[in-house]
């Protein structure tokens, strides 16, 4: 591939303007704790602590020191992988971090793959039969995947999947290593679930954009060349429509990880989404600040990586 | 559609106010108007909640401990023996207001911050702008947990971390669309006639950006309700004994298979609701469009 000046100025301009977008992230997840009504430390350590312990996490977390000092100190600890300790596990919480992003990791892997089966296939189909009974079918079960509230969605599939017919467990979690097909039946749910509002938004995507490219030049030119409506839907239109949804469905990470925050919960799944409600729970803010903190992260990057790809898929961007 | 109807309907439309246009493309749209005839029908129960419940919402019953759906309880009882009809008419108001402020907290914030920040540009532009893709970089609902966390979990809170966390989305749209329309003919000519800034911001910019302002907010709306709900789910919102949605269904997730009733009508609603809005928000849209005719 070419590398072409607009290109690097493009990347240089848009690696650019991260810098300023984490610095302002990590005051915003700095400034959460001075949210904390009252003393921190009374906070951090629970009504009943001991003074010894307040005075403790007084020191440790530097709060007699000025707001900038605290700041420079954290985001210096940030900065070297050090995002605080558990204050109800006493682990780093680096730590936590590391060990629940596979669970996590998988469980939005076999989100996304369904999305992605059930998403674009209908999004074509439903642009393919414009204006019928087919299309809006599929748009309004897209409607109904964006409305409906994915913890009642996983209730109403354990009612029926676990309590009524007993093929699949209600929750857990086996790790692959552990069994594979154990660990697929308990992810069954909580993926498609997960996988249930991305499809929705998928579907629309799909639907957008192969209906812009269906009405292109070059597919009319491909159709008056005699070629099958199939090859010409497949092959000519889908290839183009999928520039925008591929780039689009990175954005859905947000989405991604706001559902398995909730879908872990309902599912009883010990990943990233559940360490965060737990840690709520718990009044274990430097797990709340630091899982938050990961998420942006990885947001910020993802998001970097999709208009990277765009810019390299696209070859309008490239002049 | 004959060339003749289509001569029709372009004269129909020339002529007519904007506004009268789009309420009558609005009226076409029946499934919109059905689904805004839901949102009304809600807004009634919540209002009128005192009179329409059956039973006490919080009274307590041992003697009818879940009870499945029957006619002296229309939705079944839950764990304690409260009617689960009277709390999923009382739990509206919950949801409603939820809606309703978080949503006014995200306009009242994000609007001015989007239309100073398009109008004025420069520095100020970039400065805010950074700060809103900083907040944007946080998923909405992490967002709001993790601000519901630290305030403190009632419903009032979750309210207002729903509004934060829905207030950058509003001040992008407004930016995007003051930035289509500044350099306009009738903006310059109100500069031109020595109007101050301010004027020119509320009297002649925010009149003719508010329309997708509007139709965000019914969606935003919507994905408010949810998020109230989550919170309320995950402990965070309304707390008990008051009812909520959310926490109905929290509480309904450990009976699943003793009483399913108690978890059914809760989830019923908040769906029925949220898609209700979502299909008056995509009518509005497509109403207030002049692309999609």
């Amino acid at each position: 591939m070419v590398w072409e000046p607009a290109m690097a100025t493009f990347l240089i301009r848009r690696l650019a303007l991260i810098v300023p977008t984490l610095f302002f992230v990590s005051v915003l997840i700095f400034g959460l704790q001075q949210l904390l009504p009252g003393d921190p430390a009374l906070a951090l350590a629970g009504e009943d602590a001991d003074p010894s312990v307040i005075a403790y996490l007084r020191q440790k977390y530097h709060l007699d020191d000025p707001l900038p000092t605290r700041y420079v100190l954290w985001i210096k600890g940030v900065v070297h992988g050090d995002l605080g300790e558990s204050i109800r596990i006493k682990r780093p919480v680096r730590d936590l971090v590391v060990e629940k992003l596979p669970v996590t990791g998988e469980l939005a892997f076999f989100a996304l793959v369904i999305a992605l089966t059930i998403g674009v296939p209908a999004g074509i189909i439903a642009a393919v039969r414009h204006n019928t009974a087919v299309d809006y079918g599929a748009t309004m079960a897209a409607l109904w995947g964006l409305s409906i509230p994915n913890f009642w969605l996983g209730i109403l599939l354990i009612l029926l999947f676990s309590v009524k017919l007993d093929w699949l467990p209600a929750s857990g979690f086996v790790s692959p290593a552990e069994s594979l097909r154990q660990n697929l039946l308990t992810l069954a749910m909580p993926a498609f679930v997960l996988g249930n509002a991305i499809a929705a938004v998928m579907m629309r995507h799909t639907r957008s954009a192969m209906l812009q490219v269906l009405g292109a030049d070059y597919v009319r030119t491909a159709r008056a060349k005699g070629l099958s409506e199939k090859r010409v839907v497949l092959r000519h239109a889908l290839r183009n429509a999928l520039v925008p949804v591929v780039t689009l469905g990175a954005l859905e990470f947000g989405a991604l990880l706001s559902g398995a925050v909730l879908t872990e919960q309902v599912f009883s799944i010990p990943g990233f989404g559940k360490l965060i409600v737990d840690a709520v729970f718990n009044r274990d803010y430097a797990v709340v600040q630091g899982v938050v903190l990961c998420t942006a992260m990885a947001y910020i990057l993802l998001n970097l990586l999709a208009d990277v790809a765009y810019v390299l898929i696209n070859p309008r961007l490239r002049a | 559609m004959t060339a003749e109807v289509v001569s029709v309907a372009v004269e129909a439309d020339e002529g007519e106010r904007p506004w009268r246009r789009a309420l009558r493309r609005l009226v076409r749209r029946r499934v919109a108007i059905v689904g805004l005839g839901i949102v009304i029908l809600f807004i009634l129960v919540a209002l009128l909640a005192p009179l329409v419940a059956p039973y006490d919402p919080i009274a307590t019953n041992w003697a009818a401990v879940r009870k499945p759906p029957s006619v002296l309880h229309w939705f079944g009882t839950d764990e304690i023996g409260r009617d689960v009809l009277a709390r999923v008419i009382w739990g509206t108001r919950a949801s409603l207001l939820a809606g309703l402020v978080s949503v006014s907290l995200a306009l009242t914030i994000g609007v001015p911050l989007g239309l100073v920040s398009g109008y004025v540009g420069g520095f100020l532009d970039g400065l805010l702008m950074r700060v809103i893709d900083a907040m944007l970089a946080i998923p909405f609902l992490i967002l709001a947990i993790a601000l519901a966390a630290f305030l403190g979990p009632n419903l009032t809170n979750a309210m207002i971390a729903i509004g934060v966390s829905q207030m950058p989305v509003f001040a992008r749209l407004t930016r995007g669309q003051v930035l289509s329309v500044k350099h306009e003919d009738y903006i310059e000519a109100a500069r031109a006639l020595g109007n101050p800034h301010r004027r020119i911001m509320l009297r002649h910019i925010l009149p003719n950006i508010v329309a997708p302002i509007l139709v965000q907010a019914t969606l935003a709306s919507a994905a408010a309700i949810i998020a109230e709900a989550t919170l309320s789910f995950l402990g965070l919102g309304q707390q008990p004994p008051d009812p909520s949605w959310g926490s109905m269904l929290n509480v309904a997730s450990h009976f699943l298979s003793q009483a399913p009733w108690m978890a059914i009508w809760p989830g019923l609603a908040i769906f029925l609701l949220v898609l209700s809005l979502n299909l008056f928000g995509d009518g509005l849209r497509d109403a207030l469009d002049p692309r999609r005719g």
